[in-house]
């Protein structure tokens, strides 16, 4: 830890013209390698109703990313920052465009499934909340030495779902039984 | 644990803050996943495609200028390891002088002002310095509890090198006596880590005839004492 972090407090209720100010829902450039997804989701209360002043925060890398000779600060789609921010709307809902991670390498030399990491930020929530988002056809339980580690039952708070279409949805439980797995990061 | 045993971070669950009633978790969190790739981020692509915008006392793009109690907000972003961070992305977001944002769903009964948007971005120079201008922001009611004010407050969003690191706070001004009556300020376990987040008055700040001068340093937390193990640094 920093000797002397700064403590974190509430984004409130009135980020939208600072950290929206630029639409970042579309995170990979048009012309990045790599299958087109579309993901969505709510972020619910401990009541299941949609949080409507949240902000979603994802970083993603590119497909490359598990390579071993990787360099540089360039991490997302073809030399982009990979970050994509939605605000929610009036049913809670989120929504991004981009393009499938590649599998990163995880600090035992494995590689990670292909992958979100997410930040919520919301008024009622004193630090960020920290979550991944694996997607389901990628088997992400049977390859990914974290996911393997979070208990059985809670592993598909952390997946997202395909529809016949092709699109991803994933909701954000912020409290209750069906409560999203967050870390401590 | 990183971040749950440390006094300097508020626990998400604060009934006396009412909003995090229904919002904080109420399952212990997770020890984080520990990816090569945590030591990286997004704020060093972000801080180089974005353009600084630091002087909110005259970016409303009209031709006056905001009213208020002019300041300049400067100081040092620095790493865990006491390091100045170079290229941190800040972005910054505020109510004007009378205590009022612009935003739809601020409905308190206070004037806008056609000059300020209460809206700045900059990012850290060579020695991790950051600085703005604008005005002093005003107290503003909410619905906590009866009588409830929010003491004066700039929020800050900040990325450093790691995606760890990523930080959004509130700067406080010193003297304020709706700080200790405040759940927000008051949910850091830790009293010294709650004045960090009160901006000192720095005289040496202040520009003459000009501006008030006020200095806050932000302290990032995260992984960037290991910094040197990034494979980016191909060591």
């Amino acid at each position: 830890m920093a000797r002397e972090p700064t403590p974190p407090q509430t984004v409130g209720p009135f980020f939208h013209g600072s950290m929206l100010r630029q639409s970042r829902t579309r995170i990979a450039p048009d012309d990045a390698v790599g299958e087109r997804i579309r993901i969505d989701g709510r972020v619910l209360d401990g009541e299941g109703r949609p949080v409507t002043d949240a902000l979603v925060e994802v970083w993603q890398a590119d497909v490359a990313a598990g390579d071993a000779d990787r360099a540089g600060d360039d991490v997302g789609p073809d030399g982009s920052a990979g970050l994509g921010r939605s605000g929610t709307d009036r049913e809670g809902r989120y929504r991004f465009e981009t393009v499938r991670p590649g599998r990163v390498l995880a600090s035992d030399g494995s590689l990670e499934a292909p992958h979100l990491e997410v930040f919520v930020f919301a008024r009622g929530l004193l630090d960020r909340l920290a979550t991944r988002i694996y997607f389901e056809d990628d088997d992400p339980a049977g390859i990914d030495p974290f996911l393997h580690a979070v208990p059985q039952e809670r592993r598909a708070t952390l997946i997202a779902t395909r529809d016949e279409e092709g699109r991803y949805h994933h909701d954000l439980v912020l409290q209750g039984a069906s409560e999203t797995v967050f870390f401590d990061a | 644990m990183r971040r749950g045993d440390d006094p300097s971070f508020p626990p998400f669950s604060f009934p006396e803050y009412r909003s995090t009633r229904l919002r904080a978790p109420s399952m212990p969190l997770l020890p984080p996943p520990r990816s090569v790739w945590e030591q990286m981020g997004p704020g060093p692509g972000l801080a180089a495609e974005i353009a600084p915008d630091a002087d909110l006392t005259r970016n409303a793009g009209g031709a006056g200028t905001a009213i208020g109690e002019r300041i300049i907000v400067t100081g040092t972003v620095i790493d865990e390891a006491g390091d100045p961070v170079p290229r941190a992305l800040i972005e910054i977001w505020q109510a004007n002088a009378a205590g009022r944002y612009v935003h739809d769903e601020d409905r308190h009964d206070a004037p806008l002002d056609p000059n300020f948007t209460g809206i700045g971005t900059c990012v850290t120079d060579a020695s991790g310095i950051y600085r703005f201008v604008t005005v002093r922001p005003g107290a503003y009611p909410w619905g906590n509890h009866p009588n409830a004010w929010r003491p004066a407050h700039v929020h800050l969003s900040i990325f450093g090198p790691a995606y760890s690191d990523r930080l959004v706070t509130q700067m406080y001004f010193p003297g304020d006596p709706l700080q200790e009556l405040d759940p927000i300020f008051n949910s850091v376990p830790d009293p010294a880590a709650r004045r960090r987040l009160v901006a000192r008055y720095a005289h040496d700040v202040t520009e003459p005839g000009v501006a008030l001068g006020f200095r806050f340093d932000v302290g990032l937390a995260g992984v960037a004492a290991t910094r040197s193990e990034r494979p980016s640094d191909g060591a």
